[in-house]
């Protein structure tokens, strides 16, 4: 069976045969980093025109159609377009924040990718502490927002990163909440381990109706934190025009747009890990030959594949519903989700004691 | 901080919407004073978009001062021009060819209609769902189909002149229109179920903006932004120039008088102006299509007024001639202009959300406000 777990241990141990330890390492590293900007390039350029096509196909319309067949090559287009123009700084802003703000989105947006299994030991880091990692680099990503807010001496852009700081302080709470209750499942915060804990069954399927609850809030939570329509208040075009990237042009801007994007997937990437089994194929129970056929399916996948299917939903919120206002949106948080998400991780933990789960 | 609204002070955030702003939609410049994301001011700003219409209209013939007036309020020109062919009629004491009075109800019915549509895809693009705004251009296009048939253009159409129609229906209206109506039976429970349905654009909505019957009254307000407060204001009852009283169709009035009252009348008149072309489409009475005018247009010496109901609320048209074949003074009491001057009114206290919102059930067309 094809398994991109033999792949990395051959170039590793063709690596460590070949050089001394510090040599290999410092290749792994090269090759690691070559990887991930690959896979952010081919990210950002798949789900522009996923988002693109999925918006034409709610909207009763075509959407881009004329670069490549079906436009497919449409935001290899816009790619060089905005590598093209000019990045502008204004006159009033303090320019070092400025342009030091996008770079610190996207960094935040790479690093989180470090601990994700993309498929059967195709991981870049294997830490024991994944989940508890993710959920404290993602929320670095603020600090970048309000600094491009503050930076840009622009009000509208003021607004926006202030909105966009409280809302994504409070609806950390709710992903981390509902990330917890797995947590108190799986008793491990190593991503691997959260994936093999699921050989039977997903999560979603196997504990019953907390964590039916929990799944709900934590896509309506992390849409919320990548700043996704209904709740993209930080951008909100028709009341701050476009919020807290007003200024940016070029790839200055690209990059706040690239990382949005990056965060919906690392955000879908997760929920798909703790929710959805990961890479782990669709098991039941002790069905032996249903999971032998399902085995068949590569890993990377099924990791995709429900990767894939989250982001679709997180689109499909943005094009149906209408934008929250900014007291409902934390009153959305702090009254409902959070009290809520509490109630239910204690439901939760009564679920995991008692081993009522599959 | 309640009782600081309305002041401003030291320290407020001033902001500029406008006049390139998304939801202004059009150059409207609003200076709003904030407090953090309340709204203590709100301050409109005119003139982006001043064509002197009025102006320019003194110095045209009453044949041709009309085909300015479909630039004012674009979204409604068929129901401009009506206002000032009845103006020019009246002066002139014409009898209107019965067909001819009912393709201009036909026409102000459907311009109406895609007026409406038009809003609500644009409100609801104002409240951040971009989808409907297509779901609402699928039925306009259609609407547009048939005036670019019948009258040539799509949007400002110069199809009324003193007398009558430019020139006759097209002989594929009546199929159109009843293509149409079919259509927008089919299409309409998706409005509710997209829009009016969803709780978070309830929550938007209810409770917004909220104007008073009283001040509805003192603003001027008309329309369906006044009928939204409970105001009897629709020139086609109350003052019914054409066919209109032989008609059957209801004044829609809601008295909640916040957002979700104004949005809910717009919607509701859509239905009924559907009512209306149900009723006279099967029914255009054969003859002339417009009446024996002669060729200069003189207007006796003397004042003219009439009022009508365009999509936005009251147009009123006012002529003073000196007996000569322009018009000596032309004053256009344009509904858009009426209806932004409760803006600070309805928004103050609000957030800026509310203030998109409330803008948005107001249904602003600036250079009607300007002209």
């Amino acid at each position: 069976m094809f398994s991109l777990e033999s792949l990395t241990t051959l170039v590793q141990d063709w690596l460590n045969k070949t050089f001394p330890p510090a040599i290999a390492l410092l290749f792994e590293f090269v090759i690691v980093g070559v990887l991930a900007i690959a896979l952010f390039a081919a990210l950002g350029l798949v789900l522009v025109i996923m988002e693109r096509k999925v918006a034409a196909w709610i909207q009763i319309r075509l959407g881009p159609n004329r670069v490549g067949p079906k436009g497919m090559f449409q935001s290899a287009a816009d790619t060089v377009k905005l590598i093209m123009k000019e990045g502008l700084t204004p006159d009033g802003a303090d320019k070092f924040l400025f342009n030091l703000a996008p770079f610190i989105v996207m960094m935040v947006a790479m690093l989180v990718l470090a601990p994700i299994g993309f498929a059967k030991g195709f991981h870049i880091w294997d830490i024991n502490i994944g989940v508890l990692y993710v959920s404290a680099i993602s929320s670095v990503s603020v600090i970048g927002i309000l600094m491009a807010g503050w930076s840009s001496n622009n009000k509208y852009s003021l607004l926006g990163a202030m909105r966009s700081g409280a809302q994504m302080v409070s609806y950390e709470l709710s992903v981390g909440l509902s990330v917890l209750s797995i947590i108190v499942l799986t008793g491990s915060l190593n991503i691997n381990d959260i994936v093999l804990s699921q050989q039977n069954g997903w999560w979603l399927f196997k504990a019953h109706i907390p964590a039916i609850i929990s799944f709900v809030i934590f896509i309506i939570a992390v849409t919320a934190e990548t700043n996704r329509a209904p709740f993209d208040l930080s951008e909100a075009e028709s009341e701050l025009t476009a919020g807290f990237h007003t200024e940016y042009s070029g790839m200055k801007f690209a990059l706040f747009f690239l990382a949005e994007y990056i965060n919906i997937f690392i955000v879908c990437a997760i929920g798909a890990t703790l929710f959805l089994g990961g890479w782990m194929p669709f098991h039941i129970g002790n069905w032996e030959s249903f999971n032998h056929v399902m085995d068949y399916i590569p890993t990377f996948l099924w990791f995709f594949g429900k990767t894939f299917f989250l982001i679709f939903l997180i689109m499909w919120f943005r094009w149906t519903f209408p934008r929250l206002r900014v007291d409902q949106l934390l009153n959305l948080e702090w009254k409902y989700l959070l009290p809520i998400s509490m109630v239910n991780l204690i439901m939760m933990t009564l679920v995991a004691i008692k081993g009522w789960h599959f | 901080m309640v009782e600081e609204i309305g002041k401003t002070a030291e320290g407020d955030l001033i902001i500029n919407v406008g006049p390139q702003h998304p939801a202004t939609h059009g150059v409207l410049h609003l200076v709003i004073t904030l407090n953090g994301e309340t709204i203590k001011k709100v301050e409109p700003h005119l003139g982006y978009i001043h064509r002197s219409i009025e102006k320019m209209c003194e110095s045209l013939t009453y044949r041709q001062f009309i085909y300015c007036t479909s630039r004012m309020d674009y979204l409604s020109a068929h129901i401009n021009n009506h206002a000032c062919a009845l103006t020019v009629e009246k002066g002139l004491g014409i009898e209107i060819p019965e067909r001819a009075q009912v393709i201009r109800v036909l026409m102000d019915e459907l311009t109406r209609i895609a007026s409406h549509e038009l809003w609500w895809g644009a409100m609801a693009m104002d409240l951040g769902a971009f989808t409907p705004f297509f779901h609402a251009f699928r039925e306009r296009e259609s609407i547009n189909d048939i005036m670019e048939e019948t009258c040539g253009a799509r949007l400002t159409m110069n199809y009324m002149v003193p007398g009558g129609v430019m020139m006759d229906l097209h002989p594929n209206f009546q199929n159109r229109v009843k293509t149409f109506l079919k259509l927008y039976k089919q299409k309409i429970h998706e409005y509710d179920e997209l829009v009016t349905g969803n709780i978070i654009f309830q929550n938007r909505m209810k409770g917004v903006g909220y104007l008073s019957k009283e001040a509805a009254i003192s603003y001027g307000v008309t329309g369906p932004a006044a009928r939204g407060s409970g105001v009897s204001c629709d020139i086609r009852k109350l003052y019914p120039y054409e066919i209109y009283n032989q008609l059957d169709f209801q004044e829609i009035l809601e008295t909640e008088g916040d957002s979700f009252a104004r949005y809910m009348v717009r919607l509701r008149e859509m239905n009924e102006s559907i009512k209306i072309i149900e009723q006279l489409i099967d029914n255009i009475p054969e003859g002339d299509f417009q009446a024996k005018t002669k060729a200069v247009l003189k207007l006796p010496k003397g004042e003219f007024y009439q009022r009508v109901e365009t999509a936005r609320g009251e147009l009123g048209v006012y002529i003073v001639s000196e007996g000569g074949t322009t018009p000596y003074r032309i004053k256009f009491r344009s509904p858009g202009f009426s209806n932004l001057s409760c803006l600070d009114h309805i928004t103050r206290g609000g957030k800026i959300g509310d203030l998109i919102a409330s803008m948005g059930t107001l249904d602003l067309v600036i250079p009607d406000i300007d002209r």
